[in-house]
C-alpha cells in the first residue's frame, strides 16, 4: 500500500508526484510584462538610494528599474550583473525583506516597498532567456589563478578574474558546481534547474576550466596550488555541521537538515525522499525554516521548528517565519533540546523551556516532550578541513581587506571567511572583491 | 554598444544628450557633475549683458502638475536668465571647456535687440573657447516684458536680423532657440535660416498657469498673493515639441536645417523619437531637474541597445520618421482596422465600454460575466478604447485583410492606397490616374 500523510515512521512517497510538483512550484512566480511595468513605475529613482546601500553587492537598483520601465530589461540585466554576476539567483533567494526592500523609501511611505527582487528576476530572466552573456574578456594577462569551491563566492571570483583576462582553474569537491545554490537553497526558490543553467551561462565568459570531484586536502593541496598558480582563492563554504549535544543515543530518524535538503535538491520528482509523519526541526535560521517547510511540502503531517530563544532572536526573518507558518509549520520558541527519546528510532524530543532575561537565556525548570519520528538538526554549519597553515578567527578563515588570508597569495571569501552574513549575495560580493584585489596585486 | 558619438554643426560630443539652458547648467559646479554623470554637452544657462545682475523673485518660482502617484508631468517656471555676474559665468565656462574638451559647450545668450549689445558680448563668449552659441528668443515670462526672449522670437523679422548680426560678428556656430508661443513654427525657423543661423533648437517653454489656489485665489506659484504666467515644460509638452520639430524638418524651405530637439525628453525613447523626427541632438531640462543628472545613464544604455537591435547608426536614425509625417489628405482611407480585445489580458474594468458607449460609436458589447467584445459592425477604429485601457496591448488595432468585407460599411476592403484627394465624396477630387 502506498504511503500517505498518516503513515508512521520515515517514509517516501507520502504525496503523489503531481501534488509534490504543485507544492514545490515557484515561491514568487515571475512577473509578466504588465506586472513588471506597474511595479517598476513605483520606483522614485532616489538620489544616493538607500536600497543600493542595503545591497551587499551594491547593485544600482534605481537605474535598473528605470531601464525596465523604459522597456530595456536587457540593459537592466547588464546593470545588475555588472555588480552581481549571480543576480539571477540572488533575485530568487535574497532575503530582500531585510536587505534592499527593507531600506526602500516606499517601505517608509506605505509599508510596501518596490518589489526589487522580482524586478531583478524579470530583468535577468529576460537576458538569460535570450541566451546573451553581456561581458567579454580583457586581453590575456598570462596569469593563472586557482579558485577552490564553485559556490557563489568561487563563481563570482572566477568570473571577475576571467573578465580581467586571467585564466582560472575552478576546483570543487562535489560532482557538480554551484555550491549551496545547487545543494542547499530551498527547491521552491530556484525551480527548473536554474542553478545549473545559471552556472553554464556564467561559464560562457570563457577562460574558466572546471575540475569537479577535486577536493582540497584530498586530491589537491594548498602548497601545490600556490606553486602552480599565481594566486589562490578559497570559497569552500562551511562543510561541517554543529553537533547537537543532547542525552539519548537514538540515531534512527535523526539527521542533519542540510543533508535532508541536499538529497531533496538532487531528487527528480522528490517522491523518493523519505520524511517523517511528525518532524521536529531544531534551529532558528534559514536552514531550519527551509527544512521544515520542505518536510511539510513532502507530506509530513506535523512539523515543528523548535528554537531555544524567543522570536525576535531568530535569525530567520519574520517573513521566513510567516512563510513557514503559512505552510502549516508550528513555530515553538524558548525550547532548548535536552534529550532524544526512543529506543533505536527516535520517538520524541524533550525540551527545557527557557526565558530571556536581560539578554541571558534562563531555564524555567519546566520541560516538554514533542513526539517525533524524524528530527532534523539545523543548529549551524562550521568550517570543515581548513587548509594547513591558515589563521582562523571565530572558527572561520581570518581575512583582512578584500579577503586576504594570513598566507601570502591566498584569498578567501563567502561563508568560509570571517565577517559578513552567510548569504548568497554576501558570498558573491566577497568573491568579486577578492578578484579585484587579486587583479590589482598581480598587475599592480 | 552602438556608437553614440554626435557631430552637430561640427561640434562633437560623446552622445546626443545635452542639458538645456536652465538651472542645471547655471554654474561650473553643476556642469562638471553633469559631465561626470555622462552628459554629452550643455547649453549654459542664458547670459545677459554686463552690468548689474538680473534679479529673480524671492518666493516660489516653480509650479507643477502631477499624474498618479505624484509623478511630475509638467513644470512651469518664472525664473529669469542667469542672475550671476557675467564675468563669473565666462570664467567658469572657460575653465569647464578646458577641463572637458570632448563635451559640447554651447553658450546661451539674451541681450537687448540692438546690434551693439550683441557685438559687445560675442567676443567675450568666443574668448571662453565655447563651441557655439544659442540665441534665447524663447523665454515667455519676465524678459519678454523687457523686449527680449519670446518678444523677439514672436517676430520673424527680428529673429532674422539678430541671427545675421551674430553670424557677422562671430566665427562660432549659431543656434537659434525658438519659442513655441506662436501660431506656426515654420515662420520663425525660416527667418532663422534666412538670417544665416546654422541650426534651430526647440522648444522653449510654453506660456502657462499651472493651477489656482482656491483659498487665496492666486495663480500658482504664488508670490505674496499674486502670480504671473510662467513657462511650461516637462513630459506634458513633448507632443507639442515633437510636432514643431517635425514641421520644420519636413518644410521644403527649411529641410536639412540642423535641429536640436527639446521638450519633455525624459527617457531614451523620448530622445529617439526626437531624433527620428529630424533632431541631431536633444536637450533635457525638466527630467534632470526631477531625477538628477544620473538619468542620462538610462538614456545612453537605452539608445545604444535600441540602435544595436535595429542594426542602425545614430546618423541613420536621425530623420528616419520624417518622410512618414504627411498631411491628413494623403492618409490611406483604404486602411481599415478594428479594435481587438485580448480576453486573457482583459481585467474587466469596463473603461473601454464606458468610453465607446458614452462618447464614441457604441461598438463594444458588455456581455454576461463582464465580457467585453468589439462589434465590428459599429467599430470605426477610433482607438479611444486602446488609449483608455489600463492594460498595455490588451486592446490592439488589427487591419482587415484586403478583399474582406467591412461589416460596418458593407464594402469590400480595397488593397490599393486611396486618399481624400481622389475620394468620390470630395467635391474637389481629382480623377485617379
Ligand atoms: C539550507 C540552506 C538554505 C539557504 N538559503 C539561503 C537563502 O534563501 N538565501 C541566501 O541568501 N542564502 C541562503 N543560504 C546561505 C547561502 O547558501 C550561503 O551563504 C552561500 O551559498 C555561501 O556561498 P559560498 O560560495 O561561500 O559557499 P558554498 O555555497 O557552501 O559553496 C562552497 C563550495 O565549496 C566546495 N568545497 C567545500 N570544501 C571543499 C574542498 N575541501 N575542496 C574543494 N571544494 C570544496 C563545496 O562543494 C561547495 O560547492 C542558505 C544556506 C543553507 C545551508
Ligand atoms: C527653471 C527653468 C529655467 C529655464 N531657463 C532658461 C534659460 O535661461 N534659457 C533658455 O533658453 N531656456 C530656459 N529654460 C527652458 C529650457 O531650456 C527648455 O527649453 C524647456 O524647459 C523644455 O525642456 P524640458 O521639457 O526638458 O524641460 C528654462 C526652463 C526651466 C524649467
Ligand atoms: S529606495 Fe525604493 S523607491 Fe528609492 S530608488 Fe530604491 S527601490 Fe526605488
Ligand atoms: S529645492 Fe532647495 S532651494 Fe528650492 S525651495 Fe527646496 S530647499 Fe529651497
Ligand atoms: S478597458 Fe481593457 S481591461 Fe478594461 S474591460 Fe476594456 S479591454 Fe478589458
Amino acid at each position: 500500500m502506498a504511503a500517505d500523510i498518516y503513515s508512521p515512521g520515515v517514509v517516501a512517497g507520502r504525496l503523489d508526484a503531481e501534488t509534490i510538483a504543485a507544492n514545490f512550484a515557484d515561491l514568487h512566480p515571475p512577473y509578466d510584462g504588465h506586472e513588471a511595468a506597474v511595479a517598476a513605475d513605483r520606483c522614485y529613482f532616489c538620489h544616493d538610494a538607500p536600497c543600493i546601500t542595503a545591497c551587499p553587492t551594491g547593485i544600482d537598483i534605481p537605474l535598473f528599474i528605470r531601464q525596465i520601465a523604459t522597456g530595456a530589461p536587457e540593459a537592466a540585466a547588464k546593470t545588475i550583473l555588472s555588480s552581481n554576476i549571480l543576480g539571477g539567483m540572488c533575485a530568487r533567494v535574497c532575503p530582500t525583506e531585510t536587505l534592499c526592500e527593507e531600506a526602500c523609501v516606499r517601505e517608509a511611505a506605505e509599508g510596501k516597498p518596490v518589489e526589487i527582487g522580482r524586478l531583478q528576476r524579470h530583468a535577468t530572466d529576460t537576458l538569460m532567456a535570450a541566451g546573451i552573456h553581456p561581458f567579454e574578456r580583457a586581453a590575456s594577462t598570462g596569469k593563472r589563478i586557482a579558485v577552490v569551491g564553485a559556490g557563489p563566492a568561487g563563481l563570482a571570483c572566477a568570473h571577475r578574474l576571467a573578465m580581467k583576462g586571467h585564466d582560472v582553474d575552478l576546483y570543487d569537491a562535489r560532482p557538480k558546481g554551484g555550491g549551496l545554490n545547487e545543494y542547499g537553497i530551498a527547491a521552491y526558490k530556484t525551480v527548473g534547474g536554474f542553478a545549473q543553467a545559471e552556472l553554464d551561462w556564467l561559464l560562457k565568459i570563457g577562460g574558466i576550466s572546471v575540475h569537479y570531484g577535486a577536493a582540497l586536502g584530498r586530491d589537491i593541496s594548498l602548497d601545490a596550488l600556490r606553486d602552480s598558480h599565481d594566486a589562490v582563492f578559497l570559497g569552500i563554504g562551511l562543510g561541517g555541521v554543529n553537533a547537537l549535544r543532547v542525552e539519548g543515543a537514538v540515531t534512527e530518524g535523526v539527521m542533519d537538515a542540510v543533508d535532508f535538503i541536499a538529497a531533496l535538491r538532487q531528487s527528480g520528482d522528490k517522491t523518493d525522499i523519505p520524511v517523517g509523519r511528525q518532524v521536529v526541526v531544531i534551529g532558528g535560521g534559514m536552514t531550519a525554516v527551509d527544512a521544515a517547510v520542505q518536510a511539510k511540502l513532502l507530506g509530513a503531517e506535523q512539523v515543528t521548528i523548535a528554537y531555544r530563544r524567543d522570536r525576535a532572536a531568530m535569525s530567520a526573518s519574520r517573513y521566513e517565519q510567516d512563510l513557514a507558518a503559512s505552510k502549516g509549520v508550528r513555530l515553538m520558541f524558548n525550547a532548548q533540546p535536552e534529550a532524544l527519546h526512543g529506543n533505536g528510532a527516535v520517538e520524541g524530543v524533550e525540551f527545557a523551556l527557557t526565558q530571556s532575561v536581560d539578554g541571558q537565556l534562563r531555564l524555567t525548570g519546566e520541560t516538554r516532550v514533542v513526539p517525533a519520528d524524524m528530527v532534523l538538526r539545523a543548529i549551524g554549519q562550521s568550517l570543515d578541513g581548513t587548509p594547513e597553515g591558515i589563521a582562523l578567527a571565530g572558527g572561520k578563515i581570518a581575512v583582512t581587506g578584500a579577503g586576504r588570508t594570513s598566507v601570502a597569495g591566498v584569498w578567501a571569501g563567502g561563508d568560509c571567511a570571517a565577517g559578513g552574513d552567510d548569504l548568497t549575495v554576501t558570498a558573491v560580493a566577497e568573491g568579486r572583491d577578492a578578484a579585484e584585489d587579486i587583479h590589482a596585486s598581480l598587475l599592480g | 554598444m552602438a556608437d553614440l558619438t554626435t557631430d552637430f554643426l561640427g561640434i562633437k560630443s560623446p552622445n546626443p544628450f545635452w542639458l538645456a539652458s536652465a538651472p542645471p547648467t547655471d554654474k561650473a559646479y553643476n556642469v562638471e557633475r553633469a559631465f561626470k554623470a555622462g552628459w554629452g554637452g550643455v547649453v549654459w544657462k542664458t547670459l545677459g549683458e554686463a552690468g548689474p545682475p538680473i534679479v529673480n523673485v524671492n518666493g516660489p518660482r516653480y509650479g507643477a502638475i502631477w499624474g498618479a502617484d505624484r509623478r511630475l508631468l509638467g513644470l512651469n517656471n518664472i525664473e529669469l536668465i542667469t542672475d550671476r555676474p557675467l564675468e563669473v559665468n565666462l570664467r567658469e565656462i572657460k575653465q569647464v571647456k578646458r577641463d572637458w574638451p570632448d563635451r559640447a559647450m554651447i553658450v546661451s545668450i539674451m541681450v537687448p535687440c540692438e546690434e551693439q549689445a550683441w557685438k559687445a558680448i560675442l567676443p567675450l563668449v568666443e574668448e571662453t573657447g565655447a563651441d557655439g552659441i544659442e540665441l534665447n528668443f524663447g523665454c515667455p515670462h519676465g524678459m519678454s516684458e523687457r523686449g527680449m526672449g519670446s518678444a523677439v522670437g514672436q517676430v520673424p523679422e527680428y529673429i532674422e536680423m539678430v541671427a545675421r548680426w551674430c553670424k557677422q560678428n562671430t566665427r562660432m556656430p549659431v543656434i537659434v532657440k525658438l519659442t513655441p508661443n506662436i501660431t506656426d513654427i515654420r515662420y520663425p525657423a525660416r527667418a532663422a535660416m534666412k538670417g544665416g543661423a546654422d541650426a534651430v533648437s526647440l522648444i522653449n517653454t510654453i506660456s502657462s498657469i499651472t493651477s489656482v489656489n482656491l483659498d487665496s485665489f492666486s495663480p500658482e506659484p504664488s508670490i505674496d498673493g499674486k502670480g504671473s504666467h510662467g513657462g511650461y515644460c516637462g513630459p506634458a509638452v513633448k507632443p507639442i515639441a515633437l510636432n514643431m520639430v517635425a514641421e520644420i524638418a519636413r518644410d521644403p524651405e527649411t529641410r536639412g536645417l540642423p535641429i536640436s530637439g527639446i521638450g519633455g525628453v525624459t527617457t531614451w525613447r523620448d530622445a529617439a523619437e526626437f531624433l527620428a523626427l529630424g533632431a541631431g541632438t536633444v536637450q533635457v531640462c525638466t527630467a534632470a531637474m526631477t531625477y538628477g543628472f544620473k538619468i542620462v545613464q538610462e538614456m545612453i544604455s537605452g539608445l545604444s541597445q535600441y540602435l544595436d537591435e535595429k542594426e542602425m547608426t545614430l546618423a541613420e536614425l536621425t530623420g528616419r520618421a520624417v518622410p512618414n509625417v504627411t498631411d491628413w489628405q494623403y492618409l490611406n482611407l483604404n486602411y481599415v482596422t478594428k479594435a481587438r480585445i485580448d480576453q486573457d489580458a482583459c481585467i474587466k474594468c469596463g473603461r473601454c465600454y464606458a468610453a465607446c458607449e458614452d462618447t464614441s460609436h457604441q461598438a463594444i458589447w458588455m456581455k454576461p460575466g463582464r465580457v467585453f467584445e468589439v462589434n465590428d459592425a459599429e467599430c470605426v477604429a477610433c482607438n479611444l478604447c486602446v488609449d483608455v485601457c489600463p492594460v498595455e496591448d490588451c486592446i490592439t488595432m488589427e487591419r482587415l485583410a484586403p478583399g474582406s468585407v467591412d461589416p460596418r460599411t458593407g464594402r469590400v476592403v480595397e488593397a490599393e492606397y486611396g486618399n481624400w484627394t481622389t475620394h468620390p465624396n470630395n467635391p474637389a477630387a481629382k480623377a485617379a490616374e
